[in-house]
C-alpha cells in the first residue's frame, strides 16, 4: 500500500523511478541532485536493482545508455555541470534511440555558478545542449509529489518513443520537504528485477524501421536477436549510411516523432484562465509562487490566470495558442533571463503581448514579486518599465 | 589448422572501410578465432567500440554490436555487462580512443575489474582523422601535427591498465597473429578486466609520415624492432600456465602476458548485493 510521507523532492525522485520498474541507476556526485544517487544506492539492490558510480558524467549516461540496451531500465541524475557533461550521451540517446532517464537538479550557473542556489537556466540547454537536430522531451515538476510522478511517466515516455527524456527541475523542488503518497518498498520488491519486454522477431530486426511515425519496440542485447547500434546516421538496419535520401528521411522521422503532449497526463495546468486577460506562465517551483500570485491578483481584481507545463520540451505550442485569442498580456516568470519566455514569444508573440518577470541572484521568485509584475502589465496606462517587451 | 570465421562476420556489410596494409584486420581475424575456439555463441557476444578506425571493426562482427561515442566505449559496456552479465562483451578501441579521450574511463573500468575484454589497437597515431600524434606516438616521429617530431614522450598503456589494477594485462602485435591469438583466448576467459594492446600499423599516415613503407614492410618492421619478440614467438613463450611468464622488453615495451590476478569481479560484488536485498 503507498502511503502519506513528508520526503524531499530527490527521495520522491528516487520513488518514482523504482516504482516505473528502474532497475539501473549510474550517476556522479554533484549537489543539489546528490539525495537522487544516494537514495538509488540504497534502495536499488533491495528491489533487484544495480547501482554504480561512476568516474563523471559522460561514463554516467553511458553506462545507463548500456543498461537500458541490456533491458534495464536506466536513470541518471545530475545538475547544470555535470548536465554539460552528459550532452554528449543526449545526443547519442537521442539518435541511437535508446530510452534513458536523466534528472537534472537545476542550479544556478554558469560554470560551476553558484551550487546551492536555485536557478532555472539549464531550460536552453536541457533542449539544445547537443550538437544537430534531435527531439529532446523535458518534463517540469513543480512540487514533491509531481516529482514522483513525471520521473515515472518519464520512464513511460522514454520507452514509447525510444528516447531520451530529461526530468527538470530547480534545487527548491529538490530539496523542499512535502506530504507525497509513495509507494512501499514492499511493492517494489514484489516486481523484482524487472526487464523491458523484448518483442519476439520474426526474420531480420530493423530497429529503425518506424511504423505511423513511432521506431520499434527495443529489442534487449543478450535476447537471440543480433543488431547493430551506432551514433553514425544509419538507415532502417541500424548500419551507417551517407545517401542523403535516407539520411535526410531518417533525421526528419526522428525529428517528428514525440508528439506535443507525449501522454495525457503531462497536459499543462492552467489556473483560471477562462477570463484571463493577464496569464502568468511558470513552472517549476517558480509556479508555485505564480499561482499565489494569480491568487492575490484575483483577490485585487485582477483577471489573472496560470499556465503551467508539465513538457517544456516539446513546448505545448497547441495548447498555449489556444488562450492567445483573448488574453492580452503572457508574464512568463523565470528564475533565469528568459529562456522560456522565448518559446512563448515564438508561440503567442504574434496575438499577444509577451513580458517576463526574471530572477537570477540564487533565490526563488516571490509570488510579490511577479504580482507587482501582473499589476504593473494591467494597470491602464503601462509604465515605460513595465512594458519590458521580449524581443521578437 | 585455421578455423575459417566468416560465420561471425557480417559479409553483406563488406567491403570494409579499412586501408590497404592496416594491421586491424589481422587483429580482427584472432580475435574471432579466439572466440570460435571458445565456442562462444553469437548470441552471446556482444562488441562494444568507440571511436575510430579500430572501433569501426565492430559493425563487421555478427553480434550485438555497440558503436558508441569517442573513448566512452567501456562506460558503455559497463552499464551493458551490469545489465547482462551472461554475455561475453569485447570492447574494441584504439591508442587515442582508449588511452587519451577515454583514460579515465580505462583505468576506472580496470580498478572496477569489469568482466570485459579490451583489446586496444596500438598503431600510434589518429588513423581515421589523418594521422595526428596520439598518447602512443614516441618522441621524435613525424605525424601531421607533429611536423618536426613528436614533443611528447608516450604512454605504455599496459603499466598504465596494470597500475590501475587491472587484472590480466597483455601486449602482443599484428605480426604474431596466433601469438595474439593465444592470448585473447586467455583474455577471454579471464574473469574479471583484461587488457590486450596490439601493435598494429596504419602504412597511410604513420607509415608515410615516417617513410617506413608499406603495410609489408610495417609488419616487418615489427619483427625486426622487436627482434627479442622474434625469438620468443620462435620459442612459444607468450602464454604460459601461470601466466607470469618471461616478458620481452624492447624499446621500451613489454610483450606477452605482463600480469595476471585474481580479485572479486565487480559484475558479480553488484549482483551479491543484489541477491543480498541490500543485506550485506
Amino acid at each position: 500500500m503507498a502511503r502519506l510521507r513528508l520526503v524531499r523532492g530527490n527521495t520522491a525522485c528516487a520513488y518514482g523511478a523504482l516504482s516505473a520498474g528502474c532497475r539501473f541507476y549510474a550517476g556522479y556526485p554533484i549537489t543539489p541532485s546528490s539525495e537522487v544517487a544516494e537514495e538509488m544506492a540504497r534502495l536499488l539492490p533491495r528491489v533487484g536493482g544495480v547501482f554504480v558510480q561512476m568516474e563523471d558524467e559522460m561514463a554516467s549516461l553511458a553506462a545507463c545508455i548500456g543498461a537500458s540496451l541490456g533491458g534495464l531500465r536506466s536513470m541518471t541524475a545530475t545538475s547544470g555541470p555535470g548536465f554539460t557533461l552528459m550532452q554528449e550521451h543526449l545526443g547519442y540517446a537521442a539518435l541511437a534511440e535508446i530510452p534513458c532517464v536523466v534528472v537534472d537538479v537545476m542550479r544556478l550557473g554558469p560554470s560551476t555558478g553558484f551550487p546551492t542556489a536555485p536557478a532555472q537556466g539549464d531550460v536552453l540547454q536541457a533542449r539544445w545542449g547537443s550538437h544537430g537536430d534531435y527531439p529532446m522531451v523535458v518534463l517540469a515538476p513543480a512540487g514533491v509529489q509531481e516529482v514522483f510522478e513525471l520521473t515515472a511517466a518519464a520512464f513511460e515516455v522514454a520507452d514509447r518513443f525510444r528516447t531520451p527524456v530529461v526530468v527538470l527541475y530547480d534545487e527548491v523542488v529538490g530539496h523542499m520537504m512535502e506530504p507525497a503518497t509513495l509507494p512501499e518498498l514492499s511493492e517494489l520488491v514484489a516486481s523484482g528485477t524487472w526487464r523491458r519486454p523484448s518483442p519476439p522477431v520474426q526474420g531480420t530486426y530493423l530497429p529503425y524501421a518506424y511504423r505511423e511515425g513511432t521506431p520499434p519496440p527495443l529489442v534487449s542485447f543478450g535476447e537471440g536477436t543480433r543488431y547493430h547500434v551506432t551514433g553514425l546516421i544509419h538507415d532502417e538496419s541500424g548500419f551507417p549510411t551517407q545517401d542523403p535520401g535516407k539520411v535526410g528521411e531518417m533525421l526528419r522521422r526522428l525529428n517528428g516523432k514525440v508528439p506535443e503532449i507525449p501522454t495525457d497526463q503531462l497536459h499543462p495546468e492552467l489556473v483560471a484562465t477562462g477570463d484571463a486577460e493577464v496569464v502568468v506562465v511558470a513552472y517549476g517551483i517558480t509556479a508555485r509562487a505564480a499561482h499565489a500570485a494569480v491568487r492575490q491578483a484575483r483577490e485585487l481584481g485582477v483577471r489573472a490566470g496560470l499556465f503551467r507545463p508539465r513538457v517544456l520540451w516539446p513546448s505545448p505550442a497547441t495548447a498555449l495558442r489556444e488562450l492567445s485569442g483573448r488574453v492580452g498580456v503572457f508574464v512568463v516568470a523565470e528564475m533565469n533571463f528568459g529562456q522560456w519566455a522565448r518559446e512563448v514569444e515564438r508561440l503567442v508573440g504574434r496575438w499577444a503581448e509577451v513580458v517576463t518577470v526574471n530572477q537570477v541572484d540564487g533565490t526563488p521568485l516571490s509570488p510579490q514579486t511577479i504580482l507587482q509584475r501582473v499589476l504593473e502589465v494591467t494597470s491602464p496606462v503601462p509604465s515605460a518599465a513595465a512594458g519590458r517587451r521580449m524581443i521578437s | 589448422m585455421i578455423p575459417d570465421v566468416r560465420g561471425y562476420l557480417r559479409e553483406a556489410r563488406m567491403p570494409h572501410i579499412l586501408c590497404p596494409g592496416c594491421g586491424h584486420g589481422i587483429v580482427l581475424g584472432a580475435m574471432l578465432r579466439a572466440v570460435h575456439t571458445l565456442g562462444i555463441p553469437q548470441d552471446r557476444l556482444a562488441v562494444v567500440a568507440g571511436i575510430g578506425c579500430s572501433s569501426r571493426l565492430a559493425g563487421y562482427v555478427d553480434a550485438c554490436t555497440l558503436h558508441t561515442t569517442h573513448g566512452r566505449a567501456l562506460a558503455f559496456a559497463t552499464g551493458l555487462k551490469l545489465a547482462r552479465p551472461e554475455l561475453v562483451v569485447i570492447v574494441l578501441t584504439g591508442d587515442g580512443d582508449g588511452l587519451s579521450i577515454g583514460g579515465n574511463h580505462l583505468i576506472h573500468a580496470a580498478r572496477r575489474n569489469v568482466d570485459l575484454t579490451c583489446i586496444l589497437f596500438n598503431n600510434a597515431v589518429y588513423g581515421m582523422t589523418g594521422g595526428q600524434v596520439a598518447p602512443t606516438t614516441q618522441p621524435g616521429w613525424l605525424a601531421s601535427t607533429a611536423p618536426y617530431g613528436h614533443a611528447e614522450p608516450a604512454f605504455d598503456g599496459c603499466a598504465l591498465v596494470q597500475g590501475a589494477g587491472g587484472t590480466f594485462v597483455a601486449r602482443s602485435m599484428a605480426y604474431d597473429p596466433l601469438g595474439l591469438q593465444s592470448i585473447l583466448t586467455e583474455a577471454l576467459q579471464h574473469r574479471g578486466f583484461s587488457y590486450v594492446e596490439v601493435l598494429t600499423d596504419c602504412p597511410v599516415y604513420f607509415g608515410r609520415y615516417n617513410r617506413l613503407g608499406e603495410g609489408p614492410e610495417l609488419l616487418w618492421s615489427q619483427k625486426v624492432r622487436f627482434g627479442e619478440v622474434g625469438q620468443m614467438l620462435q620459442a612459444k613463450r607468450f602464454v604460459t600456465p601461470d601466466g607470469t611468464a618471461p616478458a620481452g622488453r624492447v624499446e621500451g615495451l613489454r610483450f606477452g602476458i605482463l600480469h595476471r590476478s585474481e580479485r572479486p569481479e565487480f559484475t558479480h560484488v553488484c549482483w551479491s548485493q543484489v541477491r543480498q536485498g541490500g543485506n550485506p
